[in-house]
């Protein structure tokens, strides 16, 4: 059970993410709730590469030569990078969009219909 | 070696190393002049499409070619000390990934060419040229490679510069709100695909595409990690339920832009048939997730075309529609899909649906691009989106008027343009699997026939208006790129059946055939 | 901000950039690299841009530089993979590996101390994107504090 946890974890961030992006109506909110969809993607990522009683992959004055897989932790990376910029992105359209609409409730903006 | 050998091994590396040299050195170019920097785009986008269509030649003639990049020879996939596992990022070649190349090739020179005339009346435009030459990046990286992981980084950086660039010309805010919606559902569909490639890590230690496919035993993770994958990727194509980006982002994007965000839309349904087709096969249940596919492609094809018909704007008209094409081909290579396990049927009409779809791939990139683009070039002279206030445009625009009528013609599905090739492919396949899918697409047709001539005539027929009285014809550049378009339009109507053998059979051959795939990476070859 | 905090951020501030190009540079051989090392020096920038008021920054930092030093790091990127078609081989294929010139000592098997001299173009690139991260990710934060401004009234 409690090698389980951190897959528990990202079920519980996913859900929590999830919800935060479908029923809040401030858009900085709903960025957040995509920032916490990602860290769950990342959590899941990395803990996928675990092996019992490993140390960090790195071979600079590494004490044992059990070690973790190092291929999720790349892929993790590259998934913070995108992260950063998907949010830098929703972050400068929400500053475009309080400057043309007045707010940044999703409910206000919507003037594309049909 | 000689240059042309050079150039035809390291082709696949070329075509995602030129546009990305080029969109990094883009600002600087443009603060030169603006000459140089239209020289340097056009150059950049001209010579990937030279390297697409020598690289396309290679793969029809010789078979798949796959590129190990950072290895010591471009076809040493598996390291001789590795124990059998390719260990780095292959781009795999096979004759479907060369048919979407040339696709984005010829799309992505008609849509350049369009656009150095049509946003040369704008300002700041070395952002817009960059983000564009990342989008032919992240297209030609999506349809190319053979490894997952590759493929969610590629599909990522195409979606943040399309995001930006539909977003470019601000417009009041209306285009941002559509960029907005494009990209919070991207990011969505993108974190699922993300879960997705996470279970097949933790299941199979592997990566590569091919290697996945030979160690998948269906299991409930694997359903899971299908479902992610079918539901974001049919999500960035543009099918129903999720389809409710697609006409706010096609109709306030830049008119050349929108053109190749059709593409874009296809490359991510290159994907979905490649995690279907190529990941799983057989190991799946052929019947239920076929007819999944063909319930999908229904609901396009039929709620396309259902809200096309009371639309205003025309771009926002045309965008239901892309909706509603992508419908034919879901339902084509669903049909295909659904009798896959089943060789006496996959022979009589699996393989003739398979084709229709694909074939309609080409096609609808074409004859799609060709309309968004005449409609570009009418907001460009005109000012106006809405249908009410144009009128008597033939008059003044005849080249845009043939054009848009060759794009009619060809989307309603009429002979002998392209649109009716692929569309009878369909519909004689479908005919066969079940008669109520194939009526149900033939009465899509007719509508979608109704609505063009809705729009035709209340665009171009019509008395002469007075305030479009000093309208002339759009800029040469404009046409040069809806002719080349146009021109294929016809070609591939008046000579079907040289291209579906040449290029449309091996697809989709090559798409079926999972043992090929599997065998041409690791198989030492 | 106060002196204080003016003073403390003047003080931490070179530190801050020595060891963000301290994680660029070792890269290859303990945790970090590229992006880490850019966004740490980019935080530093942030202090310093949080200690003094938005206008007093804005003018010593200038747009221009930032993306040139942007394009300066792009640029390097894909061209020293490029470099590697000048030398025969495959694309981005690690020419300067165990190759005696520059970064090219040959990395000793399993577990070692660790030489700054391996790692053939890895380093290079952690330098290349170490320099573009900087340059993108403190344009997105002048960029973002522009429409916040102290001087004039924000609705």
């Amino acid at each position: 059970m409690l090698w389980n946890l951190p897959f528990i974890t990202v079920v519980v961030l996913t859900f929590i993410g999830l919800v935060t992006v479908l029923m809040k109506r401030n858009l900085i909110k709903i960025l957040l709730g995509i920032n916490i969809l990602e860290s769950a993607v990342n959590l899941f990522l990395v803990s996928l590469g675990y092996r019992a009683g490993g140390v960090a992959p790195i071979f600079t004055l590494a004490p044992s030569d059990l070690m973790v897989l190092p291929t999720p932790q790349a892929l993790t990376l590259t998934s913070i990078v995108i992260g950063v910029a998907t949010s830098a992105l929703v972050l400068s359209f929400a500053m475009v969009l309080h400057k043309k609409y007045g707010t940044v409730d999703i409910n206000e903006i919507r003037r594309l219909q049909g | 070696m000689t240059f042309a050998d050079f150039i035809v091994i390291n082709a696949p590396a070329l075509l995602v190393a030129i546009p990305l040299f080029a969109a990094f050195i883009c600002p600087a170019v443009g603060r030169i002049s603006t000459t140089a920097r239209n020289v340097w785009v056009m150059g950049a986008m001209l010579l990937t499409a030279a390297v697409a269509f020598i690289l396309a030649f290679t793969v029809f003639t010789s078979g798949t070619v796959i590129y190990v990049f950072g290895a010591s020879a471009a076809n040493l996939a598996v390291p001789l000390d590795s124990g059998g596992i390719p260990i780095r990022i292959i781009f795999t070649i096979d004759p479907m990934s060369a048919f979407m190349d040339i696709i984005c090739a010829i799309a992505g020179v008609s849509v350049l060419m369009y656009s150095l005339s049509s946003e040369s009346k704008n300002t700041s435009l070395e952002g817009y040229y960059a983000l564009f030459l990342l989008m032919i990046t992240g297209v030609f990286g999506m349809v190319s490679t053979g490894d997952i992981f590759n493929f969610f980084v590629f599909l990522e950086i195409l979606s943040l510069a399309s995001a930006g660039i539909i977003a470019y010309r601000i417009d009041g805010g209306l285009a941002v709100e559509a960029a907005l919606k494009y990209f919070i559902l991207s990011t969505l569909g993108a974190i699922l695909i993300l879960f997705a490639i996470g279970i097949y890590y933790g299941q199979y230690n592997a990566l590569n595409i091919a290697m996945i496919a030979q160690r998948m035993q269906f299991t409930l993770l694997d359903r899971i990690a299908l479902v992610f994958l079918v539901a974001a990727l049919a999500m960035k194509c543009g099918a129903v339920p999720m389809h409710f980006w697609t006409p706010d982002a096609y109709s306030m994007a830049p008119a050349s832009v929108t053109a190749f965000l059709v593409v874009a839309s296809q490359a991510a349904l290159y994907g979905l048939f490649r995690v279907v087709f190529t990941l799983y096969n057989v190991t799946l249940n052929c019947l239920v997730v076929g007819w999944i596919i063909i319930i999908l492609g229904i609901l396009s094809m039929v709620v396309g075309v259902t809200m096309a018909i009371p639309q205003k704007d025309i771009k926002r008209l045309m965008a239901y529609h892309a909706v509603s094409q992508t419908g034919y081909m879901l339902l084509g290579v669903g049909v295909g899909l659904a009798v896959l396990g089943n060789a006496a049927l996959t022979s009589a009409f699996g393989f003739t649906a398979m084709e229709g779809g694909i074939f309609h791939i080409f096609n609808h990139a074409m004859y799609k691009g060709l309309l968004f683009l005449t409609a570009g070039a009418i907001i460009y002279r005109i000012g106006t989106r809405d249908l009410n206030k144009m009128g008597g445009l033939g008059h003044n625009m005849k080249y845009t008027m043939i054009f848009f009528i060759i794009g009619a013609l060809a989307i309603a599905g009429i002979p002998p343009l392209n649109g009716f090739a692929s569309k009878l492919m369909i519909y004689e396949s479908v005919y066969l699997f079940n008669p109520i899918l194939a009526i149900i697409a033939m009465v899509v047709s007719i509508l979608t026939l109704a609505s063009f001539v809705k729009v035709f005539h209340s665009v171009f027929m019509g008395p002469k208006l007075p305030e479009y009285a000093e309208v002339k014809e759009a800029p040469l550049p404009m046409l040069i790129g809806m002719g080349i378009l146009a021109a294929i339009v016809i070609l591939f109507g008046l000579f079907p059946q040289p291209v579906v053998d040449m290029l449309v059979a091996p697809a989709a051959h090559a798409l079926a055939d999972q043992g090929g795939y599997i065998a041409s990476v690791l198989g030492g070859a | 901000m106060s002196r204080i905090v003016r003073t403390a951020a003047d003080i931490i501030y070179p530190f801050i950039v020595i060891f963000g190009l301290y994680v660029v540079a070792h890269g290859h051989l303990t945790p970090g690299g590229g992006f880490q090392g850019g966004a740490v020096i980019a935080t530093g920038g942030a202090l310093v841009i949080v200690a003094y008021s938005y206008e007093e920054v804005r003018d010593w930092l200038s747009g221009k530089v930032l993306m040139g030093q942007e394009v300066i790091g792009l640029v390097g990127f894909i061209g020293v993979a490029l470099l590697a078609f000048a030398f025969g081989q495959v694309f981005f294929f690690n020419y300067l590996n165990a190759s005696g010139s520059l970064f090219g000592t040959p990395v000793p098997y399993g577990i070692n101390a660790g030489d700054l001299n391996t790692g053939g173009f890895v380093p290079l690139m952690n330098f290349a994107v170490g320099c573009e991260v900087w340059g993108g990710l403190t344009l997105v934060i002048l960029y973002m504090l522009s429409a916040f401004s102290t001087e004039k009234e924000v609705s």
